[in-house]
């Protein structure tokens, strides 16, 4: 019975005693830990049994991913007929943008993630160069896009697919930022005139339904244009879904600004700081900080938005799917294309918020109760 | 003296630069500055309106709403053809739209909660099951959704010859699902009134049931007394009065039923997209509510000695309806809102009539979407001034 002495510290881990480790402690823990937990298992796992593998099935096992047309589909296999997709890739990925001129497309996108690397990650190298260029990108982005000055100028009427929801989406994120920071501040303010026209504005917009504003854009637009102006519609679009989030913004910001205590504004007085440097330096990058999960979730419903210009006729993917489900080839294939949007959504939409999260843990500075 | 009273007040004297500098004068000029901008725009546009209007030769007034649509509806509410007018059909849009929204709502509202639920439950595969549900759900597009679930829902069912039947009642083909249609006899009219009359006891009973336990303690079977005066008597009215409620049975006449009450495809398809997408976003707010009841609150509860279900109904349950209904609030406005995507899949709600084939019909562009926007503005007031009054009175009443 002699115990083997340690000093101090020393004393190697012992095993957790038998039965509260290992997989099976973990089962029984997370799933069999009381008679009604068994029976939800149980019913969970049946349910899953009932959907997981005719799902799998269908969309790998005995889906078609190389055929000519639904008939060929039909030949080859009863699930999913993903040849559609594969055939009309490039029109989904572009739209009717000119097949010689995808290069642009393809530069501007790559320019794009070049752009957003140092605003998304702030230990990018040469941070504050590389910002200089995210400045820049919008000009350029703009002019490959549309040509002119020594490239093919090309139709926005010809812009489509995924290209054109990231189009609207990241210019509509862009610039109802700064407008939605404005309207904040503006429905917080001490004049009463800005604070009533901020409210009013914002009520207004958030009372709506988005299509409804697309349809005034689509529609009425023209008439209170001077006589003869044409306009772009798919400028008429950004406008208004720019507009439209920037009021959903301006709710979150103003949610951050009344979080802020009122002892940091008078602080901020009483250092004799005017209006401008109390917000810039005080209050906002405070509100802004509490106010990231929301304006994070409003970009998603942005982005998840530009879907609702199908409605007026441009061509973003859903367009491009409904308009080639008419294709008599391939009619009736409208689970598999609208599947496809919806995975393309999905990475998009989920990435931003793994993003948001990160950067609330990041700027988490332990404020937090 | 004098010196000490003419340093504390130095004498107010009005330079030009004041404009700019004094806090109180620039807010009057940056205020002054916006209305002058406000009203130049506003004439500015409404003088490019009226030119316009006029070059096309348009008046402006909603005398087209009396005449006739010349337009189907194929699921109506009220009694309308295509000889009805412009106004009709936008009432009929209307009560449409209203229609999708209460019922997208309700089931949004049970599944949000169920989800919500099974996110909180300790069962890892119940949970993660939510969780999977909540991120793939909330991440797509409502749009996709409709669209999806429309696509499959009319490619997937069998044609009206060949309808899924159920017992000889419910009929389930591309053209819809068709339930008997409940016709009611005079008398049923009686079990309606013992309805509302039901509702109007168990209330009165509550509140004398809170009196008295404010001032004895003793306790009343509320909820028991309540199920029986609100469900129990009606369905003894009922019967008593000998059942009068007949049912007129769908059947298949030609390509088509005749008959029964119809849920079109557009409607089904509409109204699962709307409340299976809203209950993800309601499921992650009813865990963050919930989880927003600090834990503190559960063991005090167990400290006085309350039993689980009380503790759930008396203390976990109040503080998190706190936290729940406001974003609640706004996702019931969603649900309205999203209802006008309708149009995509051919569901006539207001959009669809008024904003749509009205539109086209007679050329009104403004009038009609004023119309519209006044529409939803209302709407979206009503909803949230019934989720504020709710919000009001569950408040925590500070001191």
């Amino acid at each position: 019975m002699s115990e083997q002495q340690y000093a101090p510290g020393t004393h190697p881990d012992l095993k957790p005693p038998i039965g509260q480790s290992g997989i099976l402690f973990w089962l029984k823990k997370n799933l069999f830990s009381s008679p009604f937990n068994v029976l939800l298992t149980l019913v969970t796992l049946y349910v899953l049994w009932i959907i997981i593998p005719p799902t799998l099935n269908w969309a790998f096992f005995d889906a078609v991913f190389y055929a000519d047309s639904r008939a060929d589909c039909r030949e080859l296999g009863g699930g999913a007929c993903w040849a559609f997709i594969d055939k009309r890739i490039g029109q989904f990925t572009y739209g009717f943008y000119p097949v010689e001129e995808r290069w642009r497309v393809i530069l501007c996108f790559v320019l794009f993630l070049v752009a957003m690397l140092p605003i998304l990650w702030d230990k990018t190298p040469a941070r504050r160069k590389m910002l200089w260029f995210s400045l820049a990108f919008p000009v350029i982005g703009y002019w490959l896009l549309v040509g002119g000055f020594g490239l093919e100028p090309v139709e926005t009427t010809k812009f489509g697919g995924f290209m054109l929801t990231l189009v609207i989406g990241v210019t509509g994120i862009a610039c109802s930022m700064p407008i939605g920071i404005a309207l904040a501040l503006g429905r917080q303010s001490d004049m009463p005139i800005i604070r009533w026209l901020s409210t009013c504005f914002i009520e207004f917009i958030r009372g709506v339904p988005l299509i409804t504003l697309l349809f005034v854009a689509s529609t009425m637009l023209n008439y209170f244009l001077p006589p003869g102006t044409t306009f772009d519609l798919i400028l008429r679009v950004l406008i208004m879904v720019t507009l439209f989030s920037s009021a959903y913004i301006a709710e979150v910001v103003r949610g951050g600004l009344q979080a802020i205590p009122k002892g940091q504004g008078e602080a901020a007085d009483a250092l004799g700081l005017n209006y401008g440097k109390s917000m810039r330096f005080i209050i906002l990058p405070q509100a802004l900080k509490i106010s990231i999960p929301g304006i994070v979730n409003t970009f998603i419903g942005l982005f998840k938005d530009t879907t609702l210009v199908v409605i007026i006729g441009l061509l973003d993917p859903l367009g491009i799917g409904r308009a080639s489900l008419s294709d008599i080839k391939w009619a009736g294939l409208a689970a598999e294309v609208y599947i496809f949007v919806a995975l393309f959504f999905f990475i998009c939409c989920f990435s931003m918020s793994r993003y948001s999260i990160y950067l609330e843990n990041k700027l988490h500075t332990g404020h937090k109760r | 003296m004098t010196d000490a009273t003419a340093l504390s007040r130095p004498t107010e004297s009005f330079s030009l630069s004041k404009l700019w500098y004094d806090k109180k004068y620039r807010s009057v000029i940056l205020q002054m500055i916006a209305m002058a901008i406000l009203f130049a725009a506003i004439f500015y546009l409404a003088g490019n309106a009226v030119s316009n209007l006029e070059k096309l030769g348009k008046t402006f007034g909603f005398d087209f709403l009396s005449q006739p649509a010349g337009y189907d509806i194929n699921q109506r509410l009220i009694e309308y053809d295509s000889r009805s007018s412009h106004l009709r059909a936008g009432v009929v849009g209307l009560l449409n739209t209203i229609l999708v929204a209460v019922c997208g709502i309700i089931l949004a509202t049970i599944l949000g909660f169920a989800l919500g639920v099974m996110r909180l439950s300790p069962n890892w595969l119940v949970n993660k099951l939510s969780y999977c549900y909540i991120e793939f759900v909330r991440n797509v597009p409502v749009l996709v959704h409709i669209l999806l679930i429309h696509g499959v829902l009319v490619t997937t069912l069998p044609k009206a010859k060949q309808a899924l039947n159920v017992g000889d009642q419910f009929f389930l083909s591309n053209r819809g699902l068709y339930v008997p249609k409940p016709i009611m006899e005079p008398l049923f009219y009686l079990v309606i009134a013992t309805f509302v009359g039901g509702i109007a006891y168990a209330w009165y009973y509550r509140r004398q049931a809170r009196i008295k336990q404010e001032k004895t303690g003793a306790q009343s079977p509320v909820f028991w007394v309540s199920v029986g005066a609100i469900i129990g008597a009606p369905i003894a009215a009922f019967l008593i009065t000998g059942m009068p409620l007949a049912w007129e049975i769908p059947e298949l006449k030609g390509f088509n039923f005749r008959g029964g009450l119809a849920l079109k495809p557009e409607f089904i398809s509409l109204w699962l997209a709307l409340s299976l997408y809203t209950a993800a976003f309601i499921g992650e707010i009813v865990r963050s509510g919930i989880q927003a009841v600090s834990h503190g609150q559960t063991e005090a509860a167990s400290a006085l000695g309350l039993p689980r279900g009380r503790t759930l109904n008396l203390v976990v349950i109040p503080q998190a309806l706190r936290v729940i209904i406001p974003p609640l609030n706004s996702n019931y406005m969603n649900i309205t809102k999203n209802s006008s995507l309708a149009i995509a899949i051919g569901y006539m709600d207001v959009v669809a009539t008024i904003g749509g084939i009205s539109l086209n019909q007679t050329g009104r562009e403004m009038e009609c979407m004023i119309i519209v926007l006044g529409i939803y503005l209302c709407l979206s007031l009503i909803i949230s001034s019934i989720m504020n009054w709710y919000n009001n009175r569950i408040k925590l009443v500070e001191r």
